[in-house]
């Protein structure tokens, strides 16, 4: 048996990458995701962990060096935030093209300029294509658990693709929170030591990352597509073990009171407990309010999601990025296609709200549900809202 | 018997398209690149060999009778043998469409 420790939800996810017992961190801190690498630093430098820490100079080689590191077989893992994942943009395609089964917490934050530290998931929506599998948390529980779970969802040879752990900066990276943590055993036992199957080996050479003309280049993306899509079958499998092993079962979209709702919130990320309680109060005055948090952002969950939206008449997707002079907020844009085929598809109502850390109350989310119907019956449902812009 | 490259399909592509033997890019066309390739009048060669020292592919070697002449497997036709022969061997004509 674990035990439960009041801890920084950053500092849970180094102890976890600690209790995967990673070989290899190659990371530069960036608020707000500092804690994390620091921590780790410290574990490495304590001697808590018998791993290579590579402090590099900028996230371009972050990734670079955990190219190199994955290709050996060495389970690796880094983490990062808004602008370094940017900085690391052209090396993230390059890990899931390549197979690397790379380990990477982000705490997202808005993008420059104006300069904003502060939680938002543009860095999030600015990866969507880079091939790498993408699951938000929403608490930090949850990060502690997906972080765990990555190794082995990344390490299985059927898969062998580097994840993403996305965590709103601040909202959850900077809270304290009782996190249960396993014993050492129980994790070691979840996610032993892996082989990669063709690694960087002296003995047995091969040549990765080389290049394909036009006449295999199409081939080798849809190698990928098909990799990337038949890993959702084998992500269900594992977060199924996890709640075999741990009394936690996650899923790619998970419903909160949405049994015969007419109206239907969906959130990505740490929104889902605000919106918990914004649902419990509009339901218990007797409003037909129920909540969607979209856990598997890659591969996008179609069936999940048609399944959990149901007959609901009108659907509130709230987005904490913006897709510029396009279709304003990411998900509410993947969303409404997800639906389209559908015969009885609920009226889908965007709101782009949070960003660069402005928070979002109970209050507001209330507000959202009571004009979706109205802005769904003008016809504009196909319009999205900045919500809570000063005019 | 091994596909040609043009036939292999995403099945037959390894792991991250990883490349497990050695020298690999010789089975790889770069003569289709060419607009324009070499032809050769070898009464004047004097078998020097400096066409096989410039070509920039190296794809240049002797042939039974010891005259230098480019593989055009990989020859791109880049014409600079026959701008460097320094007896007019190599004149280059245009591909037929």
């Amino acid at each position: 048996m674990g035990k439960r420790v009041g801890i920084e939800v950053s500092l849970a996810i180094a102890e976890a990458a600690k209790m995967a017992d990673v070989d290899v961190v190659a990371a530069y801190p960036i608020t707000p995701q500092t804690h994390i690498v620091e921590h780790m630093a410290e574990i490495v430098a304590n001697g808590e962990l018998d791993a290579e820490y590579i402090p590099v100079e900028s996230e371009h080689s972050a990734m670079s060096a955990c190219l190199g590191s994955s290709a050996t077989g060495a389970r690796t893992f880094t983490a990062t935030a808004g602008q370094g994942l940017e900085l690391m943009h052209e090396v993230l395609y390059v890990a899931s093209a390549m197979r690397l089964p790379i380990v990477m917490a982000v705490a997202n934050r808005a993008l420059s300029s104006p300069l904003n530290v502060w939680g938002d998931q543009s860095d999030l929506m600015a990866v969507r294509d880079v091939g790498w599998i993408q699951i938000i948390c929403e608490n930090g529980q949850e990060a502690f658990d997906h972080t765990i779970c990555a190794f082995r969802i990344a390490e299985d040879n059927r898969v062998l693709l580097p994840v993403m752990i996305h965590c709103d900066g601040f909202y959850l990276t900077h809270v304290v929170e009782p996190i249960e943590f396993p014993t050492q055993e129980e994790v070691t036992n979840f996610i032993p030591k892996f082989k990669y199957p063709l690694p960087l080996d002296t003995a047995k050479p091969v040549s990765m990352g080389c290049f394909a003309p036009s006449f295999i280049y199409t081939e080798a993306k849809k190698a990928q597509e098909v990799n990337i899509l038949n890993s959702k079958k084998i992500i269900l499998e594992h977060w199924d073990a996890f709640g075999k092993a741990f009394g936690r079962y996650y899923h790619p979209v998970e419903s909160y009171r949405t049994e015969g709702a007419k109206t239907l919130l969906l959130t990505l990320g740490s929104f889902g407990e605000t919106a918990m309680t914004a649902v419990d109060k509009m339901r218990d005055e007797g409003k037909s309010v129920g909540l969607l948090k979209l856990r598997l952002w890659r591969p996008f969950p179609y069936p999940e999601l048609r399944k959990a939206v149901g007959n609901a008449e009108n659907l509130v997707v709230v987005d904490r990025a913006l897709s510029f002079g396009g279709c304003g907020g990411p998900a509410y844009s993947e969303v409404r296609s997800a639906l389209y085929s559908e015969k009885n598809h609920p009226k889908v109502v965007g709101f782009v709200a949070g960003l660069g850390g402005r928070d979002i109350t109970v209050a507001e989310f209330e507000n959202m549900v009571k004009r979706a119907p109205e802005i769904a019956n003008t016809g504009a449902e196909t319009e999205y809202e900045m919500f809570g812009v000063r005019e | 018997m091994k596909k040609l490259e043009n036939e292999l399909t995403w099945k037959d592509l390894e792991i991250g398209c990883i490349v497990t033997e050695p020298g690999s890019t010789r089975e790889y066309r770069t003569g289709d690149w060419r607009s324009q390739r070499p032809t050769y009048d070898f009464n004047k060669c004097i078998k020097c060999g400096l066409c096989a020292i410039y070509c920039p592919e190296g794809c240049i070697g002797q042939n039974a009778e010891g005259y230098f002449q480019a593989n055009l497997f990989w020859c791109k036709g880049c014409g600079i043998c026959s701008k460097e022969c320094p007896t007019k061997v190599i004149s280059m004509v245009n591909e037929e469409a």
